[in-house]
């Protein structure tokens, strides 16, 4: 008996002990498989290379943010995770992830100044109530894209995108075709839930607002009942039943069934990745890239940007090495002029074909650019009115609650009137609770204060992001 | 208790050991936990904090909750009766004396090995209203009448029949059950019938459904947990778990499984479970009492 419970003991320890190469192991769980974390896997090699005292371990999961959070509840988080926007903000207010803003202290410079290196839409996306939490990995932005053959088939100028909302609708119209003898659409120019993943952002895009910083306002703010007047204007324009004929063909976005590749439907709203998507699934596609139409002519440059954000989930074994890591991947090479001095964060957007979210671009990394609009994508990202994911720690189900809106409206199941009225009533009830439950485990004793502004990250008096 | 019986006990127990620790941990524990949680204001990430009954008065008010437990019902009244009339009659069919005949039990049964997801993935485009095999055979059928198909799971009216129609695809393991029952069926009961002039009809109404009632009564139990719980393929082929198209589709376990790890709201899900779990317990005892006087056992 004793002779067991020692080799029990000896494999117990056994799988104890860490690596004895003397480094430090740090774990890093990210979303991305495939090229996307292939082109990750390169930027943890350069890392692990460039100096000797950390090895990073990538582990590509699925539902990186369910998995980040048990592990957290559980005490055994990894080091670093790779989660979305949104998550950030909700963690942040659950207590889940430690503040980076020591870290950033101890290089010698302060938050503000860290968050000054980035683009401002980008820069004020880890900042959650005066806190730092995350720094980007990836960021994301969207621009209208445009099927250049539809466009010259329908007789419009393929080099002319619209530019305001009126003149979407219009070539939304020329760009639609029936069949002469069934009546059946056959191509559209442009559908508000095509792909449906941006349309969230779609009552700041008319000017509207979602929320105040303190109070919900989607049933409330001018500008949201127009803007789902509009959707439900696309519906009333073709017919319920044609539309839903039309789009159950649709298929998934990365397939050639995907209908902006197929030529089924001529304008859609979409990220930088498209390009990546177009010449793999729809070679030779002829497409252009431009801002949103703008909606009011003071909002021009509207735009959604998102970003992959890495974080240190409370917990953490080695916080001080992962901050190391975050730190390298936020960093570039300036002087770069080849693909192999490619540093961090450029090697990263650059393998991913993503825009970087950092003001400096190296001349590489600007010149030889493999998305051929990538300036467009630079240039909303310095827009005033661009956007990115409220910082709500709510944001799933308002933007659950958003979508029901979304859908109830489109299918002419609710006036936009009600179906905001029901939101409003519903996200406020879950907003006040969520607030009592974060006073009642005392991480908050207090209604949310406006968060510090630092330069650029201050919303346009116009357009209302998130914050008072 | 001797020492000879202690020793026997002691080895018993560490013998059923695994399995009384799995039990323990994986079951009694997480029960008794949500118990807990169901009265508590807990997110996961933060300590439980009791707030007592807060999570069961804010489901009377909660009108998606109503709606997933609409949903459910609906789909549990189509889906459950449905299904226990198609595998019975496919049990009869394949209970009679045919060439072959294992080979199309084989058949039959074959759709209950396949995993949920797969199966989601292939009626995802049998429903597709454009190309789907489904419209392709009801189009001119339907043209006939100047109407069109449906578009099935776009459709927030047609969403739910749909998910029905694919439950009947599983209906393999309740049949193997009847297969049974009715292989059980003394012989002699059908002779005596016939010599006494007994038609079809009469033979299934006092004889087949008579001694089948215990087979038919567990099918009934294990058909009102299984709808009630009905998620896995909502999930797979509605998307996630919104329940789409707007929430036509929100099952009262998708909407559970949301509210737990999309909304961080355990306590509330763990209360909604419990809900469940009572609702489950009074349609069985209802089930039970309603068939009491129906259920033969035989011997």
């Amino acid at each position: 008996m004793s002779r067991i419970s020692a080799l029990l003991l000896c494999l117990l320890l056994a799988g104890c002990g860490g690596p004895s190469d003397g480094k430090v192991h740090v774990s890093y769980w990210e979303k991305w498989t495939g090229a996307e974390g292939a082109a990750m896997q390169k930027v943890v090699d350069q890392f692990n290379r460039l100096q000797d005292k950390i090895v990073v371990e990538y582990l590509g999961i699925s539902d990186v943010d369910r998995k980040t959070l048990i592990a957290t509840a559980g005490g055994d988080p990894p080091d670093v995770a790779g989660i979305w926007l949104q998550n950030v903000y909700t963690f942040a207010d659950l207590n889940a992830l430690l503040p980076l803003d020591d870290f950033i202290r101890g290089e010698g410079t302060t938050p503000e100044k860290w968050a000054e290196r980035y683009y401002p839409v980008y820069g004020d996306m880890g900042v959650h109530r005066g806190v730092t939490w995350a720094a980007p990995s990836t960021p994301s932005m969207t621009a209208l894209h445009w099927n250049k053959t539809l466009f010259r088939a329908a007789g419009l100028d393929p080099e002319h995108p619209p530019r305001t909302l009126a003149e979407l609708d219009d070539m939304a119209e020329k760009l639609t075709k029936r069949d002469p003898q069934t009546g059946r659409i056959t191509q559209v120019g442009f559908l508000p839930q095509e792909p449906g993943w941006f349309s969230w952002a779609f009552p700041q895009w008319f000017g509207g607002q979602l929320w105040d910083g303190k109070e919900i306002t989607i049933g409330t703010a001018p500008g949201n009942l127009e803007c789902y007047q509009w959707v439900r204007k696309y519906t009333e324009k073709y017919g319920l039943e044609q539309i839903k004929a039309f789009t159950s063909g649709f298929g998934n976005f990365a397939s050639p069934q995907n209908p902006f590749f197929s030529g089924q439907i001529a304008m859609v709203f979409q990220g930088v990745w498209t390009n990546n998507y177009i010449r793999q699934f729809a070679p030779g596609m002829e497409y252009g890239c431009a801002p949103w139409p703008a909606v009011k002519p003071e909002l021009a440059d509207f735009a959604v940007a998102e970003a992959d954000m890495l974080a240190i989930p409370r917990g953490a074994r080695h916080p001080k090495e992962a901050w190391e890591f975050i730190k390298f991947v936020s960093s570039i090479n300036p002087q770069a002029r080849s693909r192999k001095e490619l540093l961090g964060m450029e090697l990263l957007c650059f393998l991913q074909e993503k825009n970087s979210p950092l003001r400096q671009w190296s001349p590489f990394f600007e010149q030889h650019h493999p998305h051929p609009y990538i300036e467009l994508f630079r240039r909303l990202a310095q827009s005033p009115h661009a956007v990115h994911t409220p910082k709500i720690g709510i944001w799933q189900e308002f933007t659950e609650e958003q979508n029901e809106v979304f859908e109830t409206v489109r299918l002419l199941m609710q006036s936009p009137a009600a179906a905001l009225a029901f939101c409003q009533a519903r996200v406020s009830e879950r907003w006040a609770e969520h607030r009592r439950s974060l006073a009642r485990h005392g991480v908050y004793a207090e209604t949310p204060a406006p968060q510090s502004s630092f330069a650029g990250a201050r919303p346009s008096s116009t357009i209302n992001r998130t914050v008072p | 208790m001797t020492s000879r019986e202690k020793h026997d006990l002691r080895c018993g127990l560490a013998f059923c050991s695994p399995w009384l620790i799995g039990l323990g941990v994986f079951m009694i524990y997480p029960v008794v936990a949500s118990l807990f949680y169901s009265f508590c204001d807990y997110s996961v990430l933060q300590s439980p904090v009791w707030i007592g009954l807060e999570n069961y008065q804010r489901m009377a008010g909660d009108a998606v909750f109503w709606q997933s437990l609409k949903n459910t019902l609906f789909y549990a009244a189509l889906s459950l009766p449905l299904g226990m009339m198609v595998s019975l009659l496919l049990a009869m069919l394949l209970n009679t004396q045919v060439r072959g005949m294992t080979v199309f039990r084989v058949i039959f049964y074959l759709p209950s090995i396949i995993p949920i997801v797969a199966s989601s993935m292939l009626w995802l485009w049998i429903f597709n209203g454009q190309y789907g095999v489904l419209n392709w055979a009801l189009r001119p059928i339907l043209g006939i009448f100047g109407q069109a198909p449906p578009t099935w799971l776009a459709d927030p009216l047609w969403a739910k029949p749909a998910l029905v129609l694919m439950s009947l695809w599983g209906v393999g393991n309740s049949m193997v059950i009847y297969l049974a029952g009715l292989q059980d069926v003394p012989k002699e009961l059908y002779e005596s019938a016939e010599i006494d002039g007994a038609s079809w009809w009469g033979r299934l109404w006092y004889i087949t459904l008579p001694m089948l009632s215990p087979v038919i009564y567990f099918n009934l139990i294990m058909g009102i947990i299984g709808t009630l719980q009905v998620f896995t393929q909502v999930f797979v082929m509605t998307g996630g778990p919104g329940g789409d198209p707007a929430r036509s589709t929100l099952f009262y376990a998708l909407y559970l499984f949301s509210t737990a790890f999309y909304d961080l709201r355990m306590g509330y899900a763990s209360a909604m479970a419990w809900v469940l779990f009572v609702l489950i317990v009074a349609l069985t005892i209802l089930a039970t009492k309603l068939t009491e006087k129906r259920v033969h056992y035989s011997g």
